[in-house]
């Protein structure tokens, strides 16, 4: 099957991106294709480049590059909720005059429609939340 | 199938288990995941609330929550089955949608 | 088939629950700009309102004092997207003293019926709330 990920909590504070990446790990083992995952509210704080957690704990942000280049997952940070709270891409910056972009490897901003066609394409769409 | 619900909070905390149970229908299962194990637990002020629901409907809990919370598996309410995220996955694929209780 | 032709070829049952007070969270404001381009995706769209989510449609929502800026209107806007679908559950408006008249009167005008304005609120019980959520295709919670 098709399975569409939405994660609405940043990483560390809430359990969500962590059950998720366990989810989608269990889905991939099993033969599903993940679609996409979708991070919208504070859940755009999980595309961070410039995180430094604790060496002894797992890196949310680069756990979910490495799925997603093996697996070939579509990662996708909601345009509208990243400019709140400051998550931007090369040509963001450039656009909006900010003096540094902070997006992490195979992630991308893209608007709600992507979540919408998440919804529209995945045969199971599974929300991942506070 | 119906639809597989998830609860991730205590119900402790806030009332998503409350509601979620008050709105099953019929063919319908939940899924106990994150803090919402707690509510899989014996002897809690909830315990009755579950174990009534368990009459009409499958619920399960996710194990690694468990274990992370050092609840005993072995303890949980008589009926409610303790499954791992491979499980997780097959409910979710084998149920005609997943609607999730935040 | 294109992308876009998948997206214009099917139309799912899209359903939003609102739990949450508005202002204490981001959630309710989020959430409505999700059901805004649900629309544009000509989706069939519906709204559920229950436990605090009942107070994200109160009149007079007064938000100078809290430095926010206040989103209601935008409520108002829903029936000129055609979203004419939005569910308040019963047992949550009385736990709270409230009344279906503390709420905004959303309402979209019937192109079948020479425009007339009608109503885009429906006061429900569980069990009629549990019906509808059960026929949805895609449920989205925040």
């Amino acid at each position: 099957m098709k399975l569409g990920i939405l994660i609405n909590e940043g990483p560390y504070q809430h359990q969500a991106s962590d059950s998720a990446l366990q989810f989608s790990k269990a889905a991939i083992e099993k033969g599903h294709e993940i679609f996409r995952v979708f991070f919208y509210n504070d859940g755009v704080n999980n595309a961070t480049r410039l995180a430094i957690p604790p060496q002894d704990d797992r890196n949310i942000t680069k756990e979910w590059s490495e799925l997603a280049k093996k697996n070939n997952i579509d990662l996708v940070v909601c345009v509208a909720a990243a400019q709140r709270r400051g998550l931007i891409d090369a040509d963001e910056a450039k656009r909006n005059g900010k003096d540094a972009d902070n997006i992490a490897e195979g992630f991308r901003i893209s608007g709600l429609g992507q979540l919408v066609e998440a919804g529209i394409q995945s045969d199971r769409l599974i929300t991942f939340g506070d | 199938m119906g639809i597989l619900h998830t609860i991730n909070k205590s119900p402790f905390e806030n009332n998503s288990l409350e509601s979620c149970l008050s709105l099953l229908a019929p063919e319908s299962s939940v899924l106990f995941i994150e803090d919402a194990v707690i509510a899989a637990m014996q002897n809690t002020k909830f315990s009755s609330l579950v174990e009534d629901k368990l009459k009409a409907f499958k619920i399960y809990a996710l194990q690694p929550d468990l274990d992370a919370r050092g609840l005993d598996g072995g303890k949980v309410i008589n009926g409610i089955e303790v499954i791992g995220y491979n499980d997780f996955v097959d409910l979710a694929v084998s149920h005609k949608s997943v609607q999730s209780w935040l | 088939m294109s992308d876009e032709a998948n997206n214009e070829a099917k139309v799912k049952k899209f359903m939003y629950v609102n739990r949450k007070s508005p202002y204490g969270t981001i959630y309710a404001l989020e959430s409505l700009e999700v059901v805004l381009i649900t629309a544009a995706f000509d989706q069939d769209v519906s709204l559920a309102f229950l436990d605090d989510g009942v107070y994200q449609l109160t009149k007079n929502q007064k938000t100078e004092g809290i430095g926010m800026k206040n989103f209601s209107p935008t409520f108002a806007a829903l029936g000129d997207y055609d979203i004419k679908k939005i569910y308040i559950e019963k047992d949550s408006l009385d736990e709270r003293g409230l009344d279906i008249s503390d709420l905004q009167e959303l309402v979209y005008e019937d192109e079948d019926n020479d425009y007339e304005e009608k109503s885009s609120i429906h006061l429900v019980s569980k069990e009629e709330l549990s019906k509808i959520m059960d026929e949805q295709d895609v449920t989205l919670s925040f």
